[in-house]
C-alpha cells in the first residue's frame, strides 16, 4: 500500500473545559451534543407517548407524579383531555423536529460528513457551533411550553404537531392549550428553524468546498450523499416554516389576520365584539397548511434520508459487497428529495383546497414510491451474493430495510385523492408514518450509532445488549405499528383522548389494550439501549482504527479521530466507496486510501464474478 | 442468526397480512353510492400494496438466510457494482404499476368532486362549532333563509345566526344531527363558526374539512336507511373527541313529512326517530 500525502498545518485541540466540551468548534463534539440533545429530547418524547397510551387503553388511570407536575393538566393525578392533547403536540413536535432531524443531520452528520471526504472541519466552525446552541435554546423553550400551566388549566399548546390554524391562532379564546404555551411552541420551531438553517448552509458548503484530493463526489459515501441532499431541502424548506410561524405568531400577538378569516364566532364571542377577541378580517385558514406543509413534507426526507444512507452504508460493510447501483442509488436519493418539494399537497387533499390540484398532488404522491422503490431494489442486490455478518449495526441496518418497506408501501393507499376520504385522519396515517419516518429513521439511527461508536469513543458497545435491544424493539414496533393501520381502516380517529364515544370503535379494544402492551414492552427495552451507551463509553470492548473492516476514510484515521481527523495530513482518495470483495486484492477491502493496481478498470458497471 | 432473523421477517410478514386481510377489522360496510367502486380501488390497491410488501420481506429473508458469511478468509462475496438493465427493468415496472394506481385512483375523486351537485339534490347547510354540529334546513319554500355571524348568539340559541326578518328563514329548521333521504344525492353547504373542523361519517366513505371563512359545497348520495355515527376528524380543541353527532338516512317520504314540520315540531320528530332508531351495525 502506498499512500500519497500532501502536508496541512496541524490545528492543535483546545485545552480550556469550556472551549472543548461546551462551546467547542470542533465538529466532532458538535456532532455528540446533537446526539445527547436527541437523547435527551427522545426520553421525554417517548415518555409522553407512553403517557398516551396508558390514557386510551386505561382512561382514568392514577399517577401520582402527574398531578404534582402538572396540577391543571392532570388533576389528582388522573388526566384531563386537554392534557393528552398537549401531549399529542408535544410528543410529535419534540420527535419531529429535536430527535429525527438533530441526531441523523446535525449529529452523525456533523461528526463525520467532514471525516468521509477528507476535511479537517466543517467549513464554518463558529457557524456550526451557533447551530447547535440555538437548537438547544429552542428544546430548552419547548420544554418550557410542558410546564406553562397554571391559570391556563393546562400543560402546553394543543394543536398536534401541524399546529393547525385558526385553532392555533386565536389565541386564549379557544380554549384551553391557546395561550402563552402556544405561543412558546412557535418561538421554539422558529428558533429551531434559524438553527437548521445554520447547520444545513454548513453542511452544502463543506461538501462542495472540502473534499480531499481524489474526493470526487461519485467517489463519496453514500452517507454524504443523503446528508448533502438533507441540507438542501432543510436549506428551501425551513425558511417557510419561519416565515409561516412569524405570521402565526403576529395573528396570535399583534392582531393581524393572516390565517383567521371574518366574521370568527368563537366562545361565545364574535370577532371584534369584544376586547378579548379584537377583529380579524380576510385571512385563510388553508394558508397556514400550505406554508406547514411545504416545510412539512421535505421534513419528512430530512429525517429519513440521513437513515437511508447509514443503511447503505453499512448494508455494503456488513455484506462484504459494493452497493448495488451506487450511481442509480444517488439518483433516487435526488428525485426523491426533488419529488419531495411537489407533493405536500397529499396532506390536504379534504382542506378544501381545488379538488383539481388534489388529482396533480396525488399523482405526483404516488410517483415518489418510485425512487424509494429503487432504493430497496439495490438494498436487496446489495445483500445479494454477499458474505453478511450479523453484527448489531447490521441487524438495525436490515430491520430498517424491512420497515422503511412496511411504512412506506401504505403510502400508495394514503397517496390516492379517493382512499383518503375514509382513510384521512384515521389511525393509518399515524401509523404509516410513525414505521416509515418515526420508526425505520430511529433503527437507521440505531444503525449508526453501533456502528460508529467505536469510531466516536474507541470501545464496542456491548454486542449481547445490542441484539437483545434489537430483536425486542424489531418485533415491538410491528406489534405497535401494524395493528394502528387496521384501526384506521375501522376508521378510527386520531388525536382523540378517548374512544368512549363512539359505538362503531368498540370491535377495536382488543386491539388498543394489545397495542400498548406492545409499547410498553418497546419503550422498555430502551432502556438497555442507553445504558449500552453510557456503560460502553468507559467500560466497552477496545476497538482498533479500523474495526469492522470497512473502506470509507473515518476508518482510516485514528479511533478516536485527533481534533483535526487527519493529524494535519489529509489523505488522498483512490478509488469508490465500497471496494469490497475485489477479485485479486489481498484482503476483501480496499480502503479509499490505497492506491494500487487492483483498481478495476472501466467504470465499474459491469460486474465480473470469480 | 441470519436464519433466526429470516424466520422472523417472514412471521412478522405473514402475522402483518392476516390482520389485515382477514376482514375481523375492515372498512365497515358501505352505505354510499360511491362506496363501491371506493371499496375495490381499495381492493386493488390493497393487493398491490400485500404483494409488494411480501415480496420484499420475503427477499430480504431470503437474502440474510442464504447469504451468511462462511468465515473462511478465502470466501468472498460477489464483486459486482450492479446492473444499469435491472435498473431500467425494476424503475420502469414499478413506475408503471404506481403512477398507474395513482392515474386510477383519482376516479371516485372525479366523479364526486369534480362537478357540482346534481341538480334536484337534497341541500343541507353544516355549520360547525366547537364541539357541536348545526344542521340547517330550508323547509318548505327549499330557500335557506339568510345567516350572519353577528346574529349568532348561542345563548339564544341562534348557533348559526339566522335572520329571523328574512321571510324565507321562518320555515327553515336547525337540528344538531343530520336528516337526509336515502337513495337521493345530497349537497352539503360546510362552513365553520370557529376552528376547522371535519365531517366523517365511516360507512359513508366521506371525509371533508369545514374551514371558517369559507363554504364548501360537497355531495355524495346514501344508499341505506339507518342510523349512523357522524364525527369531527380534525383536531379542534380540548373536548374534539366528544363532537359526536349521528346522520339519519331516511326514504324520501318521511323526509318530505319532516321537512313540512315547523322548526319545534321537526326537532322533537327527528330526536324521537333517533331514539326509536338503532345504530346501524358498524361491523
Amino acid at each position: 500500500m502506498s499512500v500519497e500525502t500532501h502536508e496541512v498545518h496541524r490545528h492543535p485541540a483546545p485545552t480550556g473545559f469550556i472551549r472543548k466540551y461546551i462551546f467547542s468548534l470542533d465538529h466532532k463534539v458538535i456532532g455528540i451534543q446533537y446526539i445527547m440533545l436527541a437523547l435527551a429530547a427522545v426520553i421525554v418524547g417517548m415518555l409522553m407517548s407512553l403517557l398516551m397510551r396508558i390514557n386510551l387503553s386505561w382512561p382514568g388511570t392514577k399517577i401520582s407524579i402527574l398531578g404534582t407536575l402538572f396540577p391543571g393538566g392532570a388533576p389528582g393525578g388522573v388526566m384531563n383531555p386537554e392534557f393528552y392533547l398537549s401531549l399529542v403536540t408535544m410528543h410529535g413536535t419534540i420527535m419531529v423536529f429535536f430527535v429525527l432531524t438533530t441526531a441523523p443531520q446535525g449529529g452523525f452528520g456533523n461528526y463525520f460528513l467532514p471525516i468521509q471526504i477528507g476535511a479537517e472541519d466543517m467549513a464554518f466552525p463558529v457557524l456550526n457551533m451557533l447551530s447547535f446552541w440555538v437548537t438547544f435554546v429552542g428544546f430548552i423553550v419547548i420544554l418550557s411550553a410542558i410546564f406553562l400551566s397554571g391559570s391556563e388549566s393546562t400543560v402546553g399548546p394543543i394543536g398536534g404537531w401541524t399546529g393547525y390554524a385558526p385553532l392555533s391562532a386565536l389565541g386564549a379564546i379557544a380554549g384551553p392549550g391557546q395561550g402563552m404555551g402556544m405561543n412558546l411552541w412557535i418561538i421554539s420551531i422558529a428558533i429551531f428553524c434559524v438553527g437548521s438553517l445554520l447547520g444545513a448552509l454548513n453542511f452544502i458548503t463543506t461538501l462542495l468546498n472540502m473534499r480531499t484530493r481524489g474526493m470526487s463526489l461519485m467517489r463519496m459515501p453514500l452517507t454524504c450523499w443523503a446528508w448533502f441532499t438533507t441540507a438542501v431541502l432543510a436549506l428551501l424548506s425551513f425558511p417557510v416554516l419561519l416565515g409561516g410561524g412569524i405570521l402565526l405568531l403576529l395573528d396570535r400577538l399583534a392582531g393581524t389576520s393572516f390565517f383567521i378569516p371574518g366574521g370568527l364566532y368563537v366562545s361565545g364571542v364574535l370577532s371584534g365584539s369584544n376586547p378579548n377577541f379584537p377583529l380579524h378580517t380576510g385571512g385563510s385558514p388553508i394558508l397556514w397548511q400550505h406554508l406547514f406543509w411545504f416545510f412539512g413534507h421535505p421534513e419528512v426526507y430530512i429525517a429519513i434520508l440521513p437513515g437511508m444512507g447509514a443503511t447503505s452504508h453499512i448494508l455494503a460493510t456488513f455484506a462484504r459487497k459494493p452497493v448495488f447501483g451506487y450511481r442509480a442509488m444517488v439518483f433516487a436519493i435526488f428525485a426523491i428529495g426533488l419529488l419531495g418539494f411537489f407533493v405536500w399537497g397529499h396532506h390536504m387533499f379534504i382542506s378544501g383546497m381545488s379538488p383539481y390540484s388534489a388529482i396533480a398532488f396525488s399523482v405526483l404522491t404516488l410517483s415518489i414510491g418510485v425512487p424509494s422503490a429503487v432504493k430497496t431494489f439495490n438494498w436487496l442486490g446489495t445483500l445479494w451474493g454477499g458474505r453478511i455478518r450479523f453484527a448489531t449495526p447490521m441487524l438495525f441496518a436490515l430491520g430498517f430495510v424491512s420497515l422503511f418497506v412496511a411504512g412506506g408501501i401504505t403510502g400508495l393507499i394514503l397517496g390516492q385523492s379517493s382512499l383518503d376520504l375514509p382513510m384521512h385522519d384515521t389511525y393509518i396515517v399515524p401509523a404509516h408514518f410513525h414505521l416509515v419516518m418515526g420508526v425505520a429513521s430511529i433503527f437507521g439511527m440505531f444503525a449508526a450509532t453501533y456502528f460508529w461508536f467505536p469510531k466516536m469513543f474507541g470501545r464496542f458497545m456491548n454486542e449481547r445488549l445490542g441484539q437483545i435491544h434489537f430483536w425486542v424493539t424489531f418485533v415491538g414496533v410491528y406489534s405497535i405499528f401494524v395493528p394502528m393501520h387496521v384501526m384506521g381502516l375501522v376508521g378510527m380517529p386520531r388525536r382523540f383522548s378517548s374512544f368512549a364515544e363512539y359505538e362503531y370503535l368498540r370491535a377495536l379494544d382488543p386491539l388498543v389494550t394489545f397495542v400498548t402492551i406492545a409499547a410498553i414492552t418497546t419503550i422498555t427495552v430502551q432502556l438497555l439501549f442507553y445504558f449500552n451507551v453510557f456503560w460502553s463509553m468507559f467500560k466497552g470492548k477496545k476497538a482498533g482504527d479500523n474495526p469492522w473492516e470497512a473502506t470509507t476514510l473515518e476508518w482510516s484515521t485514528t479511533t478516536p479521530p485527533p481534533h483535526d481527523n487527519f493529524a494535519g495530513v489529509l489523505p488522498t482518495v483512490y478509488r469508490g466507496p465500497y471496494e469490497f470483495a475485489v477479485p485479486g486484492a489481498p484482503n476483501d477491502y480496499l480502503m479509499q486510501t490505497e492506491s494500487g493496481a487492483e483498481e478495476p478498470s472501466g467504470n465499474g458497471h459491469n460486474g465480473h464474478k470469480h | 442468526m441470519g436464519r433466526v432473523l429470516a424466520v422472523i421477517i417472514w412471521l412478522l410478514t405473514l402475522l402483518s397480512v392476516v390482520i389485515f386481510f382477514n376482514k375481523k377489522w375492515w372498512l365497515p360496510p358501505a352505505i354510499s353510492d360511491h362506496a363501491p367502486a371506493l371499496d375495490r380501488q381499495f381492493l386493488l390497491t390493497i393487493i398491490i400494496v400485500g404483494i409488494a410488501f411480501s415480496a420484499a420481506q420475503i427477499g430480504l429473508g431470503w437474502m440474510v438466510w442464504k447469504y451468511r458469511d462462511s468465515g473462511k478468509a478465502d470466501d468472498r462475496a460477489l464483486y459486482t457494482h450492479g446492473s444499469n438493465r435491472l435498473e431500467v427493468v425494476w424503475t420502469v415496472i414499478t413506475a408503471i404499476v404506481f403512477i398507474g394506481l395513482g392515474v386510477m385512483g383519482q376516479r371516485v375523486w372525479a366523479s364526486l368532486r369534480l362537478h357540482d351537485a346534481p341538480a334536484g339534490s337534497y341541500s343541507v347547510e353544516v355549520v360547525a362549532q366547537q364541539f357541536q354540529w348545526n344542521f340547517h334546513y330550508s323547509g318548505k319554500d327549499n330557500v335557506f333563509g339568510r345567516t350572519d355571524p353577528s346574529l349568532i348568539d348561542d345563548s339564544a340559541l341562534n348557533f348559526i345566526g339566522i335572520d329571523e326578518s328574512d321571510p324565507s328563514a321562518k320555515d327553515d329548521s336547525v337540528t344538531s344531527s343530520l336528516v337526509i333521504p336515502v337513495n337521493r344525492p345530497v349537497e352539503l353547504k360546510l362552513r365553520s363558526k370557529d376552528v376547522i373542523h371535519s365531517f366523517w361519517v365511516p360507512p359513508l366513505r366521506f371525509k371533508q374539512d369545514l374551514v371558517p371563512g369559507m363554504e364548501i359545497k360537497v355531495h355524495f348520495t346514501a344508499n341505506k336507511v339507518g342510523k349512523y355515527e357522524l364525527a369531527c376528524a380534525e383536531l379542534c380543541g380540548q373536548l374534539h373527541f366528544k363532537m359526536k353527532s349521528y346522520m339519519l338516512v331516511l326514504p324520501e317520504d318521511q323526509i318530505t313529512a319532516l321537512r313540512a314540520l315547523p322548526q319545534e315540531q321537526f326537532q322533537t320528530k327527528v330526536q324521537e326517530l333517533l331514539t326509536n332508531t338503532p345504530l346501524a351495525p358498524s361491523y
